[in-house]
């Protein structure tokens, strides 16, 4: 053990505080805040670790397979709902001309660094209790879960659908003008135009959401069984010195987010290929 | 059909231009335009560079508003009503979809009926010499393919007036030959075909009339044939020595 390495209050090292003073004071132990991970095991455990995580993994572990199934959900749900708002929305943006629109499109823009844990924070007021939208009692639920993804990747998608479509209104604007499109008609026919680059676009999205932490963690409370998905396990088993679980569910989440960006490049190719 | 056909009563043409001017950033590219454009004849514009004619056919077909002056059709084109004038670009401008797809989103836009739609966009495809392609990705097309799949999709909408911008600007002589094919069809069909070009030969093959630009000023506006023999101004005639070299 290395007590006297830890601080005491005063920030002396205990064994220096006199013999006294310990006499009268109880020994306190040490403050260590919970979400500090376990003191880390020597090689050998990280080996049999991993050998754990990939036996988990290809032998089909029941806990961890209900975790990934639940983030793969969560994740598919808000990022449904997400594209289906955004991306008209980009696109609109891209080709109506409105006053306040530079505004509009630098503040989007700011909102693609949006922290993770301030949205979280924000849905969880909407959602508890006393919030707004308290009568629909989801918070701590895969529900709350998905609103709080979908607020996330939903600036995220309306601004990177925002950039294609406004490059390729460029090119467009004068001929779909000569053919008698509105806004409205424009904006749909260059979503439609775009479709192979925009799948790369919910792609992008569906890796911010899976792999994002902390508003889940706030809004869902990693519920064992109920909200726990892959990343809040993660952090979770990590600091209970469960190394196998996370390591397992480390692999996975990786795995998913390359599998991701291995499709969305084929894809490209094979588009590029086909029309140019 | 009985509302198109009301409307056909009502022709768009002649097309006036009063004093038309356009400028951006209070520099004038066009300035003091009048001329009137009729039905049946082929209008050539030409010009140097910087002369302001494709801002001239911009201004006609709506694209721009001028900041002075009116550009007014006999006709009227009610907004959200089918457009009756088309034009076809420099760079011809296709979207990923097929060939026939291109044409029939087209007419999807003029508000043809969908079950028309096809029917249509494969007779103006039959015109074109394009049959054979229709299912292919219409950009990954030649250019010259490009170019004749835009003109096609201008003649499906059945146009009063066809505006062109140097069509054949980018292609070599075989495949400039048959889009001069196709606009002269086009215009045998009735359409009237304002053409802006370089091309002191094609204005004459394809040409009825000139409208001479020079610094933002209509400068001629005078038939064709005059206009290459006997040009009135100064600027016309060194135009026209400038360019004669090339053929």
């Amino acid at each position: 053990m290395h007590d006297s390495a830890y601080l005491a209050p005063e920030g002396r090292r205990l064994d220096s505080v006199n013999a006294g003073a310990r006499l009268r004071r109880p020994r306190l132990p040490p403050a260590v805040p919970a979400h500090v991970p376990a003191p880390v095991p020597p090689m050998n455990t990280f080996g049999l670790a991993f050998a754990e995580a990939l036996r988990m993994v290809f032998h089909g572990d029941a806990t961890l397979a209900a975790i990934v199934l639940l983030s793969l959900r969560v994740s598919a749900a808000s990022i449904a709902i997400a594209t289906l708002v955004a991306m008209p929305l980009g696109a609109l943006l891209a080709v109506a001309s409105f006053r306040g629109q530079r505004p509009v499109i630098v503040t989007l823009n700011a909102l693609l660094g949006l922290p993770s844990v301030v949205v979280g924070l924000a849905v969880y007021l909407l959602l508890s209790r006393a919030g707004p939208l308290g009568s629909l009692g989801i918070l701590f639920t895969p529900a709350a879960m998905v609103v709080a993804q979908a607020v996330l990747v939903t600036p995220l998608i309306a601004a990177l659908t925002r950039q294609l479509v406004s490059d390729a209104w460029v090119e467009t604007n004068e001929q779909l003008r000569s053919l008698g499109a509105g806004p409205l008609a424009s904006a749909l026919a260059l979503l439609f135009d775009l479709r192979y680059s925009l799948v790369t676009v919910v792609l992008a999205g569906f890796g911010r959401a899976v792999s994002e932490v902390g508003a889940v963690m706030i809004v869902g409370g990693n519920i064992d069984g109920v909200t726990r998905v892959m990343t809040t396990a993660i952090a979770l088993e990590t600091s209970k010195g469960d190394l196998p679980l996370a390591l397992g569910l480390g692999l996975v989440l990786l795995a998913i987010v390359l599998a991701i960006n291995v499709v969305a490049h084929l894809l490209r190719e094979a588009v590029q290929r086909r029309h140019g | 059909m009985a509302e198109i056909a009301t409307e056909r009563r009502a022709p768009l043409l002649p097309l006036s231009l009063t004093d038309v001017g356009w400028s951006v950033g209070g520099q004038p590219i066009l300035a003091g335009v009048n001329c009137s454009l009729v039905a049946g004849t082929r209008t050539v514009v030409l010009g140097p560079n910087g002369a302001g004619k494709s801002v001239l056919l911009r201004l006609c077909h709506g694209l721009l508003q001028p900041t002075q002056g009116e550009v007014r059709w006999s006709g009227t084109e009610r907004a959200g009503a089918p457009r009756r004038q088309a034009m076809v670009f420099q760079r011809p401008v296709l979207f990923r979809r097929s060939v026939l797809g291109n044409i029939t989103f087209a007419l999807g836009l003029a508000g043809v009926d969908r079950r028309e739609r096809r029917d249509r966009a494969l007779s103006a495809l039959g015109r074109a010499g394009l049959a054979a392609l229709r299912d292919r990705p219409a950009r990954v097309l030649s250019g010259g393919e490009q170019q004749r799949l835009a003109l096609a999709r201008a003649w499906s909408l059945e146009p009063e007036v066809l505006f062109l911008d140097e069509p054949t600007a980018n292609l070599d002589p075989g495949a400039t030959r048959e889009i001069e094919a196709v606009i002269e069809a086009i215009h045998a069909a009735g359409t009237k075909i304002v053409l802006v070009t370089h091309n002191l030969g094609q204005a004459r093959r394809l040409g009825d009339e000139v409208l001479f630009l020079d610094r933002g000023r209509l400068i001629e506006h005078t038939a064709i044939d005059r206009f290459l023999t006997q040009p009135v101004s100064a600027e016309a005639a060194a135009y026209l020595k400038g360019e004669l070299p090339w053929h």
